[in-house]
């Protein structure tokens, strides 16, 4: 059903927990659909110098969380508000199709931290 | 290669979904071979290899009914426990139409028997999917409640597929009849695991699979009470007493009844065996880990099954882990589902969408041992521990 790259980021999720006194926080999803992604970003000097996540839910949902960390950790945050959800697929190579809409949203949640950190900015 | 042959010997294989599927018995291969091979003639051609093969349906069908007090002519094969459900549900639908329009059945059934409700109700039919109690019980009261002058058919599973609950069809057929009703039961999750009698239950119609006795998939039967009015559902030829037309499949129907004539001599002695493993299980389970929900009825469930939920964590994460340290179990979250929502079993019991996501069902069977239990204890516990640490749900 999962490739060995999902397979991989499944077993052994990159990235996963919470950063103390985070620059952003972002969640998605909702526990009736089976899949909630809370995402945590401290950024230094406009990069993303630290990136952790939270998820419930299935493999595909536990192997995009932690893949988008893996992408974003020393980008800049003009380049990790560009991640799309189908780069984080296609990084994974592939996800099951059943699976794309429900549990492929780790970008968006990275995208709420975004929001949230520049709204503190302002 | 031989790094290979030393990963393969390391890792185990512990089979736990019984009530998905069973291996075939060694013994009920071998029953079958020589209808493959030997006795490979039609059973309605005339010449001796073909009555071989009769004789042997003929023999088959004694087996059958006499294990579930029935007669051998109140039999009918068919290809799998969901086209005897068809058969029954539908062929009564169009039969006793004049009659009303009303059927009734529950909330948990499984989706052979729910689907070909949805069917029947987009071509008219009335339906009433009756609740059940936090244990998957129906209750006898809401039976009654939901009968009405149109009912022309009742149809409650005995044994659920997800939680094991046993339902008290002897009570919930004797309502039926009262009023006039035929009643159904869906029994491929009961048989060769508790004692099915049709005259002590009182059953019209009842159905039941191979498969999950030990016997090779592809092969069910319908049993249908004489004078139970019957249409066809296959068209053709003259098979089944014109009921079910297609050339049988002898050798499944061989090894249908070789695996009941083996249940017979074993499954009272298996189903305390199975009791007592799984009620270890759950003693073990319930210590070895916090917030377990363990659902069905305590007792009143076929042996060998537990079924549970971790709150916090979703099941496909667990099922996925177990899988990689050889155990097979399944479970009931939207994401193990296609239809991407939680079991409706678990939600119809009155448990809440995020606790049912965490569900796993462990189905034991002939080959699970102690051993097998405690090397699933020795892992599980780490396992919902990774995922619970990993789930925003668990802090707050």
């Amino acid at each position: 059903m999962y490739n060995k790259k999902v397979k991989d980021h499944f077993m052994n999720p990159r990235n996963v927990g919470k950063i103390k006194n985070p620059d952003g926080t972002g969640e998605i999803g909702n526990p009736k659909c089976g899949d909630v992604m809370h995402i945590e970003i401290k950024v230094e000097k406009g990069i993303i110098a630290d990136v952790k996540f939270q998820t419930f839910g299935c493999a595909a949902a536990i192997a995009s969380s932690s893949m988008v960390t893996e992408i974003v950790k020393g980008m800049t945050i003009e380049e990790a508000e560009k991640v799309t959800n189908q780069a984080v697929a296609d990084a994974l190579e592939g996800l099951p199709p059943e699976k794309m809409h429900c549990s492929n949203l780790a970008a968006d949640a990275l995208l709420k931290a975004i929001q949230e950190y520049k709204e503190k900015q302002k | 290669m031989k790094n290979n042959t030393v990963k393969s010997a390391e890792i185990k294989k512990i089979y736990m979904d019984h009530s998905a599927t069973t291996q075939t018995d060694p013994a009920v291969v071998e029953a079958m071979l020589p209808y493959l091979t030997k006795f490979y003639g039609n059973p309605s051609a005339l010449y001796s290899i073909a009555e071989e093969s009769k004789k042997a349906i003929d023999r088959s069908r004694e087996t059958i009914a006499s294990f579930i007090n029935a007669s051998p002519s109140e039999i009918i094969f068919t290809s799998c426990g969901t086209e005897s459900d068809n058969q029954a549900i539908i062929s009564i639908a169009r039969l006793k139409k004049e009659k009303g329009n009303h059927i009734i059945t529950t909330s948990i059934e499984h989706h052979a028997v729910l689907h070909t409700c949805d069917y029947l109700q987009k071509e008219g039919f009335e339906v009433t999917f009756l609740p059940v109690d936090g244990y998957g019980r129906v209750s006898a009261e809401d039976l009654k409640k939901a009968i009405k002058p149109t009912t022309i058919l009742i149809t409650i599973m005995h044994a659920n597929n997800e939680v094991g609950t046993l339902q008290d069809i002897k009570t919930l057929s004797s309502i039926a009849h009262k009023n006039g009703i035929l009643f159904h039961t869906d029994a491929v999750q009961s048989i060769g695991k508790v004692p099915v009698d049709v005259v002590e239950m009182g059953v019209d119609m009842l159905s039941s699979s191979a498969h999950k006795l030990y016997g090779p998939k592809g092969v069910g039967f319908l049993y249908v009470k004489k004078g139970v009015p019957m249409k066809p559902f296959m068209h053709g030829g003259d098979q089944e007493r014109k009921l079910r037309a297609g050339t049988e499949n002898v050798a499944s129907i061989v090894g249908y009844a070789k695996a009941i004539e083996l249940a017979k001599n074993s499954y009272e002695a298996e189903a305390i065996r199975l009791r007592n493993l799984s009620r270890y299980f759950v003693e073990e389970l319930d210590k070895a880990v916090p917030d377990v929900v363990f659902t069905g009825h305590p007792t009143d469930r076929t042996p060998g099954h537990v079924s549970c939920c971790f709150s916090y964590i979703e099941g496909e994460s667990v099922l996925l882990m177990l899988d990689s340290l050889g155990i097979c179990v399944s479970s009931g979250s939207a994401c193990t589902a296609r239809s991407l929502a939680a079991s409706h079993v678990l939600l119809a019991m009155g448990i809440d969408v995020t606790i049912a996501q965490g569900s796993i069902r462990f189905t034991l069977g002939h080959e699970n041992t102690k051993d097998d239990i405690d090397y699933v204890l020795k892992h599980l516990p780490g396992i919902v521990d990774k995922f619970r640490k990993m789930s925003p749900l668990y802090e707050k």
